[in-house]
């Protein structure tokens, strides 16, 4: 006989795949990283060679000048991937919107395609891009300007620029399939007043189009901001995970999986992702509080 | 409701269903487990596995010396585990962290054993009953203090390795009028050297000035001393071996000797196809790499030389370890493996053909095959010049940090060549940097 599954546990047994492998995935590497920050390890010697050492990691974290710099890598590039990525979409999207009917779905999901790709085809491709005597980035701008070749990915500023551009180029169709969602739902009726009463195309935009998806602005740039702070792979491939010259693209992220997985100091990186948690949540409660409806509630 | 009602008369035919085939399938089983017994009563032993976990190349060598391990032991099976090189080694750590899946033997390259001889994790091979320092005399010195480990315990034996040389493109020197003399010489008759080849033909002199700060820090290493840092954990990176390898390649950048391309690179591949590199610091298995994939049409016109200055380093190089936790009952067996693998003369010899993986066994080393010339490198008998270069290569300490100070120094070196930075200004920032962590 197998057993009948009871109402009252149906649920729970339904929802149980998930729930164990969120908490095998999700809460158990939470809190085990939690307990290494306060611990000091030589992971090779065994779970038995932890010794508690309070906060010494995080004053070690807080005083590593390499960890400063990573977060300043980070910041640099999620202002300058993230920012363009929102400015470009919102027209885009609009554009689109209004101006695109013949093969709306196939441009939309070519701007959304990058955003499927795997990272690793993308920085592959993207390294080869970049070639300093090789790639087409540097072919077609000799052709165009004149000049030298430039040092891509052997250069501090080069590095970054790269690093941006690849992450702006991937995230700018997800952006603006959002935006795209956001704009569909503002009557149209709001648009045929205002033309009505002779507000202008620019003037539509600022005072109904922008307004209207703010919620949506907010939701974006939310999300920018988290992925932002936390980005990985993108300078890791480019960077052949080591960060590049002068660490110019080792972001928070990389220099923690290094600190763990190069440098053996499981203690110190754990101590430090949670530094970069409190980061990221202070930077999401400063978004929140930008975007958030003033005045009442309106939108 | 539903679920609960469905659910019960559905559960009632299956069971019938269910209660004959499980009917059958018990009686399939017993019929299974009476033919598996059958042999056991009649005598035969079970089958051992022992497991071997390895990254490309010894995962090849391994299996390559199969039919060998059977011949000595028939009823042990070995299971090769084989991953990508990092994700090999990141594995061995996770599997050491946890002692959860545990191979019996691991195969380690040379940077991961200094790294796993800080921690316990590893069998110390110096105890009985596997006493490998009675085996010391048989392998190349610097192979086997490599896997010494500061409190004397000796983690791993050595397999092969990889021995330091100059590559040079003999065609690209005879039109600058260069001799391999004047590379050798001294670091700056190789600049000047480097300086003649660039005015005459164009061509670099090396791929990137890290190569020669690589080299060059070496030279003047204590006894007992590490790379970057002594015994005491003290950090040695303003000592006059750093300066004088930081003012070399700040030397060479600004003569414009260097392409500035990083090893591995795709700008470095097409250097060495389109011969705008003249030399190359590298391990002589680099050889190999060259003739089979990077740059196989200049065949022919590359031969190897010692380092500048009278300069010796190794580069990689595998090891064979057993994890201290590893299953008891199968220590022995790991043990006859690791042996067959580094002290078979045979398989040594049968790695090198076909692996390129230079042998660590000094035994093979008075053989014929080392007097072979090399096609690629024009008929040269370079298995000599690399056979004299891994006796005089010495080991030196390795720090838990090593690997921080390698970026470190370099992110320091970058500092010096790109932005002018004062080569004291550069060391004395790497060693406050390293002193932060020197005692982590």
């Amino acid at each position: 006989m197998i057993p009948s599954l009871s109402p009252r546990w149906a649920p729970y047994v339904f929802i149980s795949p998930f729930l164990l492998l969120f908490a095998v995935f999700g809460v158990f590497p939470l809190c085990f990283s939690l307990y290494l920050a306060f611990q000091s390890w030589e992971p090779t010697s065994g779970l038995g060679a932890m010794q508690f050492v309070g906060l010494e990691n995080f004053s070690f974290a807080l005083g590593d000048a390499w960890f400063w710099k990573s977060l300043k890598n980070t910041g640099v590039l999620a202002l300058a991937s993230g920012v363009p990525q929102h400015l470009a979409a919102i027209p885009l999207a609009v554009f689109i919107h209004t101006h695109v009917r013949w093969l709306r779905d196939g441009v939309v999901g070519a701007y959304f395609l990058p955003y499927i790709t795997s990272t690793v085809a993308i920085a592959i491709m993207f390294s080869s891009l970049f070639s300093t005597d090789y790639g087409l980035v540097n072919v077609a701008l000799s052709a165009l300007l004149g000049g030298s070749h430039i040092d891509w990915l052997g250069e501090p500023l080069g590095i970054k620029a790269a690093i941006a551009l690849i992450v702006f180029w991937r995230y700018l169709g997800f952006n603006m399939v959002l935006y795209l969602a956001a704009l569909q739902t503002i009557p149209k009726d709001l648009y045929e007043a205002a033309s009505i009463d002779g507000a202008s195309g620019w003037q539509q935009f600022w005072h109904i189009t922008l307004p209207s998806i703010r919620p949506m602005v907010y939701f974006g740039v939310t999300l920018s901001v988290v992925g932002g702070l936390q980005l990985f792979e993108e300078p890791f491939i480019l960077t052949g995970g080591r960060g590049g010259v002068d660490q110019a693209g080792m972001t928070a992220a990389v220099y923690l999986y290094r600190m763990a997985f190069d440098f053996n100091d499981f203690g110190g990186a754990s101590a430090m992702a949670w530094l970069l948690f409190l980061v990221v949540v202070g930077l999401t409660w400063l978004t929140n509080r930008a975007f958030r409806p003033r005045g009442g509630g309106a939108a | 409701m539903g679920v609960g009602g469905r659910g019960g008369r559905g559960a009632a035919v299956q069971g019938r269903q269910s209660a004959l085939t499980r009917r059958r399938l018990l009686g399939a089983a017993g019929l299974l487990g009476a033919g598996l017994v059958a042999p056991r009563l009649a005598g035969a032993a079970p089958r051992q596995v022992l497991t071997v976990a390895a990254f490309p190349l010894i995962d090849k060598i391994v299996e390559a010396a199969l039919p060998h391990w059977q011949r000595l032991h028939p009823d042990v099976d070995i299971q090769v585990i084989s991953r990508q090189y990092q994700d090999h080694h990141t594995a061995m750590t996770t599997a050491l962290s946890t002692s959860v899946l545990l191979p019996d033997v691991m195969a380690l390259e040379v940077s991961y054993v200094g790294r796993f001889a800080q921690g316990g994790g590893l069998e110390d091979l110096a105890r009985p009953p596997y006493d490998v320092a009675r085996l010391r005399p048989r392998f190349v010195p610097y192979a086997y203090d490599q896997a010494v480990a500061r409190s004397g315990a000796v983690v791993a034996v050595p397999a092969d390795i990889g021995p330091g040389t100059m590559l040079y493109r003999a065609d690209i020197l005879a039109r600058a009028g260069v001799g391999e003399a004047d590379l050798t010489r001294t670091w700056e008759s190789y600049i000047a050297a480097g300086q003649r080849i660039r005015a005459a033909t164009g061509a670099y002199l090396i791929a990137h000035v890290g190569q020669i700060k690589d080299i060059a820090l070496r030279d003047g290493i204590r006894p007992g001393d590490g790379l970057y840092f002594d015994a005491d954990s003290n950090v040695l990176v303003t000592q006059p071996r750093f300066v004088r390898a930081f003012e070399l390649a700040r030397e060479v950048r600004r003569q414009k000797l260097d392409a500035k391309v990083a090893a591995w690179s795709n700008e470095w591949a097409e250097g060495f196809k389109r011969g705008t590199l003249a030399t190359e610091l590298s391990g002589a298995w680099l050889v190999g790499q060259l003739g089979t994939w990077i740059a196989p049409a200049t065949s022919g016109l590359w031969r190897a030389a010692q380092f500048p200055q009278g300069a010796f380093a190794g580069y990689g190089g595998a090891f064979y370890a057993m994890p201290r936790r590893a299953d008891p009952a199968r220590k022995a067996l790991a043990w006859d493996f690791i042996q067959l693998m580094t002290l078979n003369r045979t398989l040594q010899f049968a790695a090198f053909k076909a692996q390129d993986a230079f042998p660590a066994l000094l035994e093979t080393h008075d053989d014929p095959f080392f007097e072979q010339p090399l096609p690629f490198l024009g008929g040269q008998k370079a298995r000599l010049l690399w056979r004299d270069a891994a006796r005089h290569i010495v080991a030196t300490r390795v720090h838990k940090q090593n690997g921080f100070a390698d970026e470190v120094v370099g992110t320091e070196l970058d500092n010096v060549l790109n932005r002018d930075k004062p080569i004291p200004q550069a060391l004395a920032d790497a060693q406050a940097l390293l002193e932060r962590r020197a005692r982590r």
